[in-house]
């Protein structure tokens, strides 16, 4: 049993299912990695695990503690962290007052968190009175990450991190994803760059039309000839 | 010393007036500017709510008289304040709960929740004619002027006098106080940023944490707040009517659109912005320059650019303009 995951998840927004008996897991210290072609129901599978979508079927579960029926506040709670793929920093408000924002559950001083994560992305220390809708796109994803890392989470959900971006700065970026797996955190991320994400990833899920292809450590599907011929690009 | 007769007339006709009347419309504009930026909403019953609000001032302020309270020199209306604070923010709560939040939770579209306020307009603007009439009121008490225009004469020796009423020096500093506070609680408390998030950014300010709810709740009680103590500093300044308070609506509008929608220091200077325009261009300009002009030139007619009674126009005319050419504001806002 994986300590967060979500078990043949089946809904989608209403009309028909985008997912169908879907099973992402993750554990802790661990990066894990959803792939797929467009449509596949990747930025879907990871709504549902967040409580933003009505599952028809499905368990998930944190801690083996069962969270199908909570909200996505509540599972902000339980320590489940997002980052979505776009708008994902308070554009008018200072670096430090994002990060603040972060912390808005924890009720005690989080003076501490605030510094560790300064000293994991020391460009955000050094911007930290700046407006973050004035930073450049890769600093805006570490403040990103920074807000969410602020509630001291368990998991990290990571939409599409490294959108948008140079690959100068996407590496720079999982470089830093990689830094926060060390702080024993569960990350999960949905990627385009297929090839990049799986060579830092510990294990990865290839969906296709909403349901689970293949599954593998990183290594494994990098070497699985069908997962190199249809996303990989040979 | 025509130089200084030139510029004290124009500090007692233009300045002083318009800097108080800058202030209520100031305090009047974040308010509007601090529901849009949270509820998403343009919400045309602020004027009423002004209405309301400054109603209960008055009623406590007849049942202090009749018990014999007063402050002295000072209006009794700054005791009747708090009170009627109270009873308007139960009130905005009231509706807030009966009728917005209904389409809140529905997710009806902006322009949806505009028309709900124009009937929640309609409604407030009965109510307050129903306990207090249509009438005008004057409500003020204690000492009308801190320098009356004689006075300043026979002080200064000049042919010009500043008279300045106690309402103004009130206004500013009242208004001075209430702003200071405000933006001490958006920029520096926890509550104040969550709002400030909110505004921003709403998807994520739920995936903070921050709870729409709580955010929605202060964001009534501040604008009531805001609503009755402008409401009550323009009545106590001018005169209490509703239909005035109606009309004024469209002055804190410009001003809430001139300083960026959203934007509360932005709707803050908006006040200023647009009461400084108005009483600039509807001012009769011809002693003025009779005093700086030599003989020869003097004008013969008023020099007036805009009849008072259009004084409307010039709110209008720059709220047109703005929305034209530069609608996010003056100050970045969200664009309409």
């Amino acid at each position: 049993m994986n300590y967060f995951s979500g078990e043949k998840m089946t809904g989608g927004y209403g009309g028909p299912d985008i997912i169908t008996s879907c099973t992402i897991g993750v554990n802790k210290g661990e990066i894990v990695t959803i792939l797929g072609p467009n449509g596949a129901g990747k930025s879907t599978a990871m709504k549902a695990l967040l409580g933003m979508l009505d599952l028809r079927e499905g368990t998930i579960t944190i801690n083996e503690k069962d969270i199908s029926n909570l909200n996505p506040q509540d599972r902000v709670k339980e320590g489940i962290s997002f980052v979505p793929q776009t708008r994902n920093v308070f554009t008018g408000m200072t670096v430090q007052e994002n990060l603040e924002m972060g912390a808005y559950l924890r009720d005690e001083n989080f003076q501490d968190t605030l510094n560790e994560i300064y000293g994991l992305f020391p460009i955000l220390k050094e911007k930290r009175n700046q407006l973050a809708g004035q930073l450049s796109g890769g600093q805006r994803q570490q403040v990103a990450l920074g807000r969410a890392l602020m509630i001291k989470p368990s998991v990290l959900m990571l939409d599409e991190p490294t959108a948008g971006v140079s690959p100068i700065v996407m590496d720079e970026l999982f470089n830093h994803i990689i830094k926060v797996r060390e702080t024993g955190v569960a990350i999960l991320m949905v990627e385009q760059n297929a090839r990049q994400a799986l060579t830092i990833a510990d294990r990865g899920y290839v969906l296709v039309t909403g349901e689970n292809k293949f599954s593998g450590s990183g290594k494994e599907l990098l070497n699985d000839p069908e997962v190199r011929r249809s996303f990989l690009g040979g | 010393m025509d130089f200084v007769n030139a510029l004290v007339l124009l500090s007692n006709f233009v300045i002083v007036p318009a800097l108080s009347y800058g202030s209520q419309l100031a305090l009047g504009a974040i308010g509007v500017t601090l529901i849009y930026g949270i509820l998403r909403f343009a919400n045309f019953a602020y004027g009423d709510l002004m209405a309301f609000g400054t109603m209960f001032t008055i009623l406590f302020t007849w049942y202090f008289q009749s018990i014999g309270i007063s402050l002295g020199v000072l209006p009794t209306a700054l005791l009747a304040i708090p009170f009627a604070i109270v009873i308007a923010i139960l009130f905005s709560l009231l509706i807030d709960k009966f009728v917005f939040s209904y389409y809140r939770i529905k997710k009806s579209p902006p322009v949806t929740l505009a028309m709900v306020s124009i009937g929640v307009m309609f409604i407030i603007n009965a109510v307050v004619r129903i306990i207090i009439g249509p009438f005008d009121r004057r409500f003020f008490d204690g000492e009308r002027f801190i320098i009356r225009a004689n006075e300043f004469k026979e002080m200064t020796g000049l042919n010009e006098g500043l008279a300045i009423k106690s309402t103004q020096v009130l206004t500013l500093f009242v208004t001075i106080i209430v702003a200071s506070i405000l933006f001490w609680f958006l920029n520096k408390t926890r509550t104040g940023k969550s709002m400030r998030a909110y505004s921003d950014n709403e998807d994520l300010a739920l995936l903070s944490g921050i709870s729409p709810e709580r955010v929605v709740m202060i964001t009534w009680i501040i604008a009531a707040i805001l609503a009755t103590v402008a409401g009550t500093l323009y009545g106590l300044d001018k005169s209490f009517k509703p239909f005035t308070y109606f009309n004024n609506l469209l002055p804190i509008f410009a001003a809430a659109i001139v300083g960026g929608i959203g934007n509360p220091l932005g709707a803050f200077l908006g006040g200023y912005v647009i009461a400084f325009s108005e009483i600039f261009i509807t001012y009769a300009y011809k002693k003025f320059f009779a005093y700086l002009l030599p003989e020869s030139l003097e004008p013969n007619s008023l020099i007036q650019l805009l009849s008072t009674d259009y004084k409307f126009a010039v709110s209008f005319s720059i709220l047109v303009i703005v929305l034209l050419f530069r609608p996010s504001g003056i100050f970045k806002g969200r664009v309409l």
